[in-house]
């Protein structure tokens, strides 16, 4: 380079890698409030949701996060994470509007499925919470590094009128400037951390303080093997027969429905202790801990092509 | 080729120093999915189950006849069209990162109906790969990626001379490469290019350097990535301040609890609220608005809770002025006597994405900053010649033309060069009744018009 670097600005004023995701994502953030008129965040409890929330908050502070959140609650969740759900809610002063699956269930509008698991029952609710909430900006914490589909869409992703996701027909994505303009009956989906990993995460929960659920915790619970994972031991996730219940010291890299979702063994009993093993971990999270992305390659782009996140 | 699933996450403990974003492009053939497997493999940054996927799918074709080949290009190759036509569609984003640096791959498709994403990923990125096919030499699509890259400010090239393990490493093909690249760096006025010889399938000079390549005295493809200046970097003391206002935060009533017994303090607390494209900003700075060009000083500079007494590009933050001002989004905040003269007649480099031409008195949308304007295509200048670079009477613009075009705003606004800065001098064109993307723009000063 003929560049002259004794002009340009001195190492110790350049962003560090966390500032600079972390200024993005404010960017993104504030860039979605000030063009949609009803944005809404899906906010599950789990850390990525959590990390968003709390850039949310940084982005308009003084000010109060000027959305709501929505919860798509499977009715398998963790109590811990509901539970936590709701201190959070409180604690910064949002509204939280609930899509329960149990009551599409309950309704008969949805049936369970012979594998007992309830993440692809999420769709429906989810779409009829975003019509009648009138959402048309939802933020999501999905990241691009999670899978390869997810990897392949934009940071504002248009929507269909059924939610669907065309991934051959995606707006290109320039410099800063989000397009966000949408016909009616469209929204968008917003993926203000699809730049960032799960390392990233980890270290940016240390770096803040950031609270989360007891689960991400090493701690001790009854648990037994299924499908190279530990399952807890829950109502909706009861052992076969043939599985042998222990009690192990285990945390969670994920946390979705309690019938999909293992748990790791670990000792990681502090935030810094995750940020080390997630560093040397070698099996991905979702590959590590979700049974329903393990059913073939395309499941996530299947999934998403429908409406899920 | 390495069967042994072995590799460990190689992730640090240390956060890396900074981000480094890049982009690789390449013709269908050149083998780029596989350049970026391998980097990603031997930069230890795949996983075991991911590894375990490309393994079982890899022997499930019987890729390259031998048991326990890896088709790398497997890793990247993301929707199923992609791994049933074994070709790349989209752009596709990948996160490793090293001792020294984090980095973002946008993997960009080479085929030249999908140029649209090559510029979608070279738009933000501080260097881009040029893959070469060593047999095959500097071909149309090449010239046609470093025209990109030279039209986008992309301050770094790596042009990667790919399948040199078959023209058995010569260094007369790869001097022929370079020779032929001197030529058009010359014609294209490029700066900052870089060429290596690598085989994606073997490994050579990508993270491992190649013992048969001795003759090549120049860094691997990662000691590059991991050693040149990223655009932030490259940010001058004297680049102006500049800040396009994204939101006008006024809490009053809506307070966040944790503030919430600070009522009286913050009766009239008005922040703008935007992330710095340009320069610096310190409390106490004279600085200058637009509309209106009004002159104050910045009082208050904040990144959430914590009050800061300087901030760069490109912080996202919340900053005070002394004086009250009708402010609203799509206002530019200013380093005193720096703005742009705001213009209503604007000329643009198009890179044309959409099916749909681009004809004169067309009406559209133009989003530059937190601005948007509604324009009238006054005028096409011509098609650029990108073997010449040279602009090309022209009536429209089809999909994958790069061309010039007059516009005229419905209202002036204080874009910047483009050259001069990348953030602050670019902007989309915008279909007004569908929403689609059509063009990303850039701002050219009309005396730079011919090349």
């Amino acid at each position: 380079m003929s560049n002259n670097l004794n002009q340009t600005i001195d190492a110790e004023d350049r962003l560090s890698l966390l500032d600079t995701l972390e200024s993005e994502s404010i960017h993104i953030i504030r860039e979605v409030v000030a063009e949609f008129e009803r944005p809404v965040l899906l906010f599950s409890g789990g850390k990525d949701s959590v990390v968003v929330l709390h850039l949310a908050a940084k982005a308009f502070f003084p000010g109060k996060v000027p959305f709501p959140v929505l919860h798509v609650d499977t009715g398998h969740n963790f109590p811990e994470v509901i539970d936590f759900r709701d201190r959070t809610v409180e604690r910064l002063g949002l509204k939280l509007v609930v899509a329960s699956v149990q009551d599409y269930i309950d309704r008969g509008i949805l049936q369970e499925r012979p594998d007992g698991t309830r993440n692809p029952l999420q769709t429906l609710p989810l779409l009829d919470a975003i019509t009648e909430g009138k959402y048309d900006a939802v933020f999501g914490g999905a990241r691009r590094d999670e899978d390869k589909a997810r990897a392949k869409e934009r940071i504002i992703s248009l929507r269909d009128e059924f939610g669907q996701w065309d991934p051959r027909n995606q707006r290109p994505e320039l410099w800063n400037l989000y397009n966000g303009r949408h016909l009616p009956g469209q929204h968008v989906r917003a993926f203000p951390i699809s730049n960032w990993t799960e390392l990233d995460i980890w270290r940016y929960i240390e770096r803040e303080g950031i609270e989360l659920p007891p689960l991400y915790l090493a701690h001790e619970r009854e648990v037994y093997q299924r499908e190279g994972m530990w399952r807890a031991v829950g109502p909706v996730s009861m052992p076969e027969p043939h599985e042998t219940v222990e009690t192990r010291l285990v945390r969670y890299r994920t946390v979705g429905d309690m019938s999909c979702t293992g748990a790791v063994e670990s000792n990681a009993v502090s935030i810094s202790d995750v940020v080390i093993e997630v560093a040397a971990s070698t099996l991905t999270e979702r590959g590590a801990t979700r049974a329903d992305d393990r059913i073939s390659e395309a499941a996530m782009e299947d999934r998403k092509k429908e409406g899920y996140f | 080729m390495s069967t042994a699933i072995d590799s460990t996450a190689n992730a640090t403990l240390e956060a890396a120093n900074g981000l480094f974003r890049f982009a690789t492009a390449g013709s269908v053939d050149d083998g780029k999915s596989t350049l970026v497997g391998r980097l990603l493999h031997d930069s230890k940054s795949i996983l075991v189950d991911q590894l375990e996927s490309v393994a079982r799918t890899s022997a499930e074709r019987g890729f390259g006849g031998d048991a326990g080949g890896l088709d790398l290009a497997l890793l990247t190759d993301g929707l199923r069209a992609e791994r049933e036509q074994g070709i790349t569609i989209d752009v596709a984003y990948r996160y490793f990162s090293t001792a020294l640096r984090s980095f973002i791959l946008a993997d960009c498709p080479g085929h030249v109906q999908y140029t649209r994403n090559m510029v979608t990923g070279a738009a933000t990125a501080d260097a881009v790969i040029v893959l070469i096919d060593a047999r095959n030499g500097v071909l149309e699509q090449t010239r046609r990626h470093l025209s990109v890259v030279q039209l986008l400010r992309v301050p770094n090239v790596i042009v990667a001379v790919n399948k040199i393990d078959l023209v058995d490493y010569s260094r007369e093909v790869f001097d022929d490469v370079l020779a032929q690249l001197a030529q058009i760096t010359k014609e294209l006025d490029l700066q900052g290019v870089h060429a290596i010889p690598v085989s994606a399938l073997v490994g050579d000079n990508v993270v491992e350097r190649s013992t048969h390549t001795t003759w090549y005295e120049g860094p691997t493809l990662l000691e590059l990535l991991e050693t040149l200046p990223s655009v932030d970097d490259l940010q001058r003391k004297d680049d102006p301040f500049r800040l396009p206002v994204q939101y006008v935060l006024r809490p009053q009533g809506g307070l966040a609890p944790s503030v919430a017994d600070k009522a009286d303090e913050l009766r009239d607390y008005r922040g703008y609220l935007g992330q710095i494209s340009s320069g610096s900003v310190s409390v106490g700075d004279a600085v200058e608005l637009f509309p209106g060009g009004f002159k104050t000083t910045v009082t208050g500079i904040s990144i959430a809770e914590r009050k800061v007494d300087t901030a760069i590009a490109p912080q996202s933050v919340a900053i005070e002025l002394a004086d009250q001002f009708d402010l609203a989004r799509g206002a530019v905040i200013a380093a005193e006597g720096t703005l742009a003269e705001p213009v209503n007649n604007l000329s643009g480099e198009l890179f044309w994405l959409d099916p749909r031409p681009l004809v004169a008195g067309q009406r559209l949308l133009l989003k530059t900053g937190t601005v948007t304007s509604q324009v009238i295509v006054s005028a096409i200048q011509g098609r650029r010649n990108l073997d010449t670079l040279a602009i090309d009477p022209a009536e429209k613009l089809e999909i994958n033309d790069i061309g010039h075009a007059s516009l005229r705003l419905a209202t002036a606004i204080p874009i910047d060069d483009y050259a001069q800065n990348r953030r602050s001098g670019a902007f989309l064109l915008i279909h007004p009744q569908d929403g689609a993307t059509l063009a990303a723009g850039i701002h050219t000063r009309q005396n730079e018009f011919a090349i």
